[in-house]
Parts: C-alpha cells; sequence; structure tokens
C-alpha cells in the first residue's frame, strides 16, 4: 500500500518504471534483430555516458580520456574469453579484472592529476588513452594489434534477447546506484566541489578524496560498459581505445543534459539512433554517405536550441512554468 | 580574557602582488574583533590567509595556542574556524537544505540543536528549504552563508563584509543575527559599514596597504575622529 502511494505520489519514477517495463516486453512482442542489437548498443553506451555524467556533471571534471576506461573492460573480456573456455568463471575473473585494473588506473591517474587544475586530468587521461592504444597495437601475441580478434561468449550471453535483458538490467542497476550514490552524503559533497571547490575545502572536505572517488566510481563502470559492448560485438581490435569513445561519451552527456544520469540515457538513444538512421540514409542518397557532416549539424543545432541539454532545458522550462502559475501549497519545512 | 588567534607579522603574497606586508593582531575569546580599512587593503586576503586559502609566505598563523599557517583549508576548518566569504559561496545547484547538509560536519543532536536554532534566527530558509540556493535574493544567500559557517560548533567565526549589496532592513536583520551569535561564538569581522561594525564589534584593528597600522576597542574608535577620518574616510 505504501509503495503503491509512493509510485502515486511520484510521476517521474512512474514513467522510469514504465519505460523500464516496456523495454522488457519490447522483444517479446516486437521481433526485429536490427531494432534488439541497437537497442543492446544504446544500453551500453548509456552506461558510460552516465558514468562520464559522473565526472563531468556531478564533479566537474573533463576527461579527454574515458576511452581507456572502456577499452580495458572490453580487452579483459576478450582476452578471457579468447586464452580461456568462454564459461561463466572466466566472465566473472573478466569483470574482476576489469574492476582491479580500472580502480588502479584510475586511482593512480586522479591521484597525480587531481589535486590540479581540472585540465591536467583531460589532458593525462587522454595521453593515457592514446598509451593504451598503442600497448594494444603492439602487444601483437595478445591482442592480435589493429586486427582485433573474435571470440566465444558464455552461453547465458549467446541468444540476443537474453543478452538485450541482461544489458538493459546492467543499464537500470547503473542508474539507481549512481542515483543513490549522487544523492548521498558523499554525493552532494561532489556536487558542492563542482559548484566551488575552494568553498567546500573552507567547509572542511579533503576535496581530493572526494574527486578520486568520484574517478574510481566513474572509471570502473565505463569499464564495465566495454565489456558488455566487446561481447555484444564478441569481436575487439584497437578502437575501442579511440578519441570518438570519449567524444561520444561527451556529446551523449551535453546533449541529453550533464548532472541528470538519464540525460545521459537520452542522449546515448539519440546519438546511436542518429547514427543509426544516417547510416541507412545512405542508400538512399549518396549525399547521405557524407554522414559525419549531418551528424556534425545535429550536434551544433541541439547545442544551439538546448544549451542545458534536452533534460536541463525541460527542467528550466518546467521550472519557469511553476514561477509563472505558483500552485499555492504547503511547504516541507525543516525542523 | 584569553586570546584565541594570534597573527604574528604575516605576509602574503597572491602570484607577483605583495598583499599582506606584515598584519599582526590578537583575537581574543568571545569578542568581536573588526577588520577595518579602505578597499584593496588587504582585510579579506586576511582571513583568506588564516584559512590557508592564499597562505601565507612568512609570519605564524596560532590557533587554540598551535601553529596552523602551514596546515591546509580543510584540516583548519576542522580545528573549528568556520568562514563566511565575501562572495557568500553559496552552491547555486544545490539546495538550501543540501547546502547546510553538506556543511554540517557531524550528524548529532548538538548538530540539529544548532540547526533548528539557526532556522529560527534566518526563518527565510525555512520558506525556501527545498528550492536552489541559485534562486536565493542577495540577502537570503547571505543568510545561508553564515547559517552554514553557524551549524558546526566552530569556535571562531570569520564573517567576510556580510552588509555588502544588501537592502538597510536585511543588514539590519543580518546584524541582529550576528548579535545574536556573539553570545555563543568567537567572531572576526571585515566590515566596512561603520555603523555595523560599530554596533556589533569589541575592539578593531584598521589594516592599511597589507600592514595592521592601529588597534583598539571599538569605543576608543568611535571618539578618535582623526583616525575615522584619515583610515576610514568618515567625516
Amino acid at each position: 500500500m505504501k509503495s503503491m502511494k509512493w509510485i502515486v505520489n511520484n510521476r517521474l519514477n512512474t514513467i522510469y518504471i514504465l519505460i523500464a517495463a516496456f523495454l522488457i516486453l519490447l522483444p517479446f512482442v516486437y521481433e526485429s534483430r536490427n531494432m534488439l542489437i541497437l537497442l543492446t548498443q544504446i544500453f551500453v553506451f548509456a552506461i558510460l555516458a552516465m558514468s562520464y555524467d559522473l565526472l563531468l556533471g556531478f564533479t566537474g571534471i573533463v576527461s579527454f580520456g574515458h576511452a581507456m576506461f572502456f577499452g580495458i573492460g572490453a580487452y579483459s573480456i576478450g582476452i578471457f574469453m579468447k586464452r580461456f573456455e568462454p564459461t561463466m568463471l572466466h566472465f566473472i575473473y573478466a569483470v574482476g579484472a576489469t574492476i582491479l585494473i580500472t580502480a588502479i588506473v584510475s586511482f593512480i591517474v586522479g591521484l597525480l592529476t587531481l589535486r590540479l587544475k581540472s585540465h591536467f586530468y583531460a589532458m593525462l587521461t587522454m595521453a593515457l588513452a592514446g598509451l593504451f592504444l598503442v600497448l594494444a597495437e603492439k602487444w601483437r601475441t595478445l591482442t592480435f594489434g589493429n586486427d582485433g580478434f573474435t571470440f566465444r561468449v558464455p552461453e547465458v550471453f549467446i541468444d540476443r534477447t537474453n543478452f538485450y535483458l541482461i544489458c538493459l538490467a546492467a543499464m537500470i542497476a547503473t542508474f539507481m546506484i549512481l542515483k543513490r550514490f549522487t544523492n548521498s552524503p558523499l554525493g552532494r559533497v561532489l556536487q558542492a566541489i563542482r559548484e566551488n571547490e575552494q568553498r567546500t575545502e573552507s567547509l572542511g572536505y579533503q576535496v581530493l578524496h572526494y574527486k578520486i572517488a568520484a574517478s574510481v566510481v566513474s572509471g570502473v563502470l565505463a569499464g564495465i560498459a566495454g565489456i558488455f559492448y566487446a561481447m555484444s560485438l564478441r569481436y575487439v581490435n584497437t578502437s575501442v581505445f579511440a578519441m570518438d569513445i570519449t567524444l561520444d561519451a561527451l556529446l551523449m552527456t551535453i546533449i541529453g543534459g550533464v548532472g541528470t544520469l538519464v540525460g545521459a540515457i537520452i542522449g546515448a538513444g539519440l546519438i546511436e539512433f542518429a547514427h543509426d538512421g544516417l547510416t541507412e540514409l545512405a542508400k538512399e542518397h549518396w549525399i547521405f554517405e557524407r554522414w559525419i557532416i549531418f551528424f556534425g549539424i545535429i550536434y551544433i543545432l541541439v547545442v544551439i536550441f538546448f544549451p542545458l541539454g534536452i533534460v536541463g532545458t525541460l527542467k528550466n522550462f518546467t521550472w519557469r512554468r511553476k514561477k509563472q502559475h505558483p500552485v499555492k501549497k504547503k511547504e516541507n519545512l525543516a525542523g | 580574557m584569553s586570546v584565541l588567534l594570534k597573527l604574528n607579522n604575516i605576509e602574503t603574497f597572491i602570484g607577483q602582488y605583495h598583499i599582506l606586508q606584515g598584519v599582526s593582531l590578537e583575537v581574543k575569546k568571545g569578542e568581536v574583533t573588526v577588520l577595518l580599512g579602505r578597499n584593496g587593503a588587504g582585510k579579506t586576503t586576511t582571513l583568506r590567509t588564516i584559512m590557508a586559502l592564499n597562505p601565507a609566505s612568512k609570519g605564524s598563523v596560532v590557533f587554540r595556542d598551535q601553529e596552523i599557517q602551514n596546515l591546509p583549508t580543510y584540516t583548519i576548518a576542522q580545528r573549528g574556524i568556520g568562514y563566511v566569504p565575501e562572495d557568500q559561496g553559496i552552491f547555486a545547484g544545490l539546495t538550501v537544505e543540501e547546502n547546510m547538509k553538506v556543511a554540517m560536519q557531524k550528524d548529532n543532536e548538538e548538530t540539529h540543536k544548532r540547526l533548528d536554532y539557526i532556522l529560527n534566527l534566518f526563518p527565510d530558509l525555512k520558506k525556501f528549504w527545498k528550492k536552489p540556493g541559485g534562486l536565493l535574493s542577495g540577502g537570503q544567500k547571505q543568510m545561508l552563508s553564515i547559517a552554514r559557517a553557524y551549524v558546526n560548533e566552530n569556535e571562531l567565526l570569520l564573517i567576510d563584509e556580510p552588509s555588502k549589496g544588501l537592502a538597510p532592513i536585511v543588514v539590519e536583520k543580518v546584524m541582529e543575527s550576528i548579535l545574536q551569535m556573539k553570545e555563543q561564538t568567537t567572531i572576526v569581522l571585515v566590515e566596512q559599514n561603520f555603523m555595523m561594525a560599530s554596533t556589533i564589534g569589541d575592539c578593531f584593528y584598521i589594516i592599511d596597504d597589507g600592514r595592521t597600522v592601529s588597534n583598539g576597542t571599538m569605543k576608543q574608535l568611535k571618539e578618535d575622529e582623526e583616525m575615522k577620518r584619515k583610515y576610514l574616510g568618515i567625516a
């Protein structure tokens, strides 16, 4: 009874639950392999974009090398599945290795740069992503260089519908964990750091520790996104370390609305749909072969008309409407 | 009365500029010490140096008989110095509630008592409890800024120009609240509004060109027309 009341009282949560229910039922009522693959990609990139949003939107840290963590995850699963039997045990080992490596790397990068200004973090992550890219190219015995390699996945992940549902569950879990994380006392301190670092320090917080915590959580989640990405393709090559991946995460976050989490999911959906739609249009007319130009135009238009991102603009619009037509109600007061 | 804070010949650089060139002062426990002086004299830098936001290059800052000039800002805050900056330093994207919760170093009965006390002192904060800090008026932001510093059991509050840019009626309200706080904590106040400073303050230090040039009780300053004209431009 209490939970029903909560659902009724919380319109936004009800919408989230309805969308989740729709996405769970979708593969059973609409059979389209392409749509299933596309949505799976969206869920994977939504995890990546949310991890980026934790850094940019909630802590104010810009990273130009987020692909490094994504790539570590992708190669970890690829190598484990290729070198050993594709079993659940080895999948768990790969997840463990990803968490360990991404946590160590993000901790070291954070420790070295986050006491300085934000752009040092951006530059060092970019340099390290480049380093990992070169490593993946040159360590051919392990990575097969630029060509990459295919691998098999555990049985439970073979069925596309199963994999779709697992990725959806991972995205929902990431959203809920990050929502809880950002609403916790630690999350509030991160937002305070984003707003005014010096002021947060003068309230008694050792800012560096909090920034490193955000960097580690974000890095680990990006690594997990990389695992699912490689598993969706059952193939990995050096492109997982490319700058494009980081730029996509950045644009998904900006277009959706920074510091909102749900905006990152919407951004991932829009970009993946636009990417897919524009590529398809190339079959209709040769001009769409240059789809990247149209992609650029869409970015520019969105940034001009939605400077706060889609979710940010909607929030702003709702707030203005409330201000113009205030509803008199008893305030929930403190004390 | 015991000395809570002591600055010994402090010198501070901001970039290449030598801002403080010898500031010495003593803050006695339970008193309100007012720093006065012209714009650009070094009053704000003095407060920032105490908090190590602009660390001192020479001299010492002694708080409760311990040197703190080499400590990081967060440790100084944890040791019991609250700071209300000139620009209020509100977290605009956080609600009033979140601003207060971030500021609360402990989540115990005493802190909640102080929170109740401060919300009674500033009922506007109660009214806008769930609103983002950025939507508050200048006066409300100032109240929030003071409330954040006061909610912890700080032994010393550094308050930088609380009347700046506020309407006279709001200044009165802020002044009243500081007078109430004065009963429970020691305060160092930077203030240009002489009426406010002289009402709240027990003693004063005048800073000019980065040096302390005069000090005494507020009563002495009120009677010294020459000093007021020379350093504060009050005829």
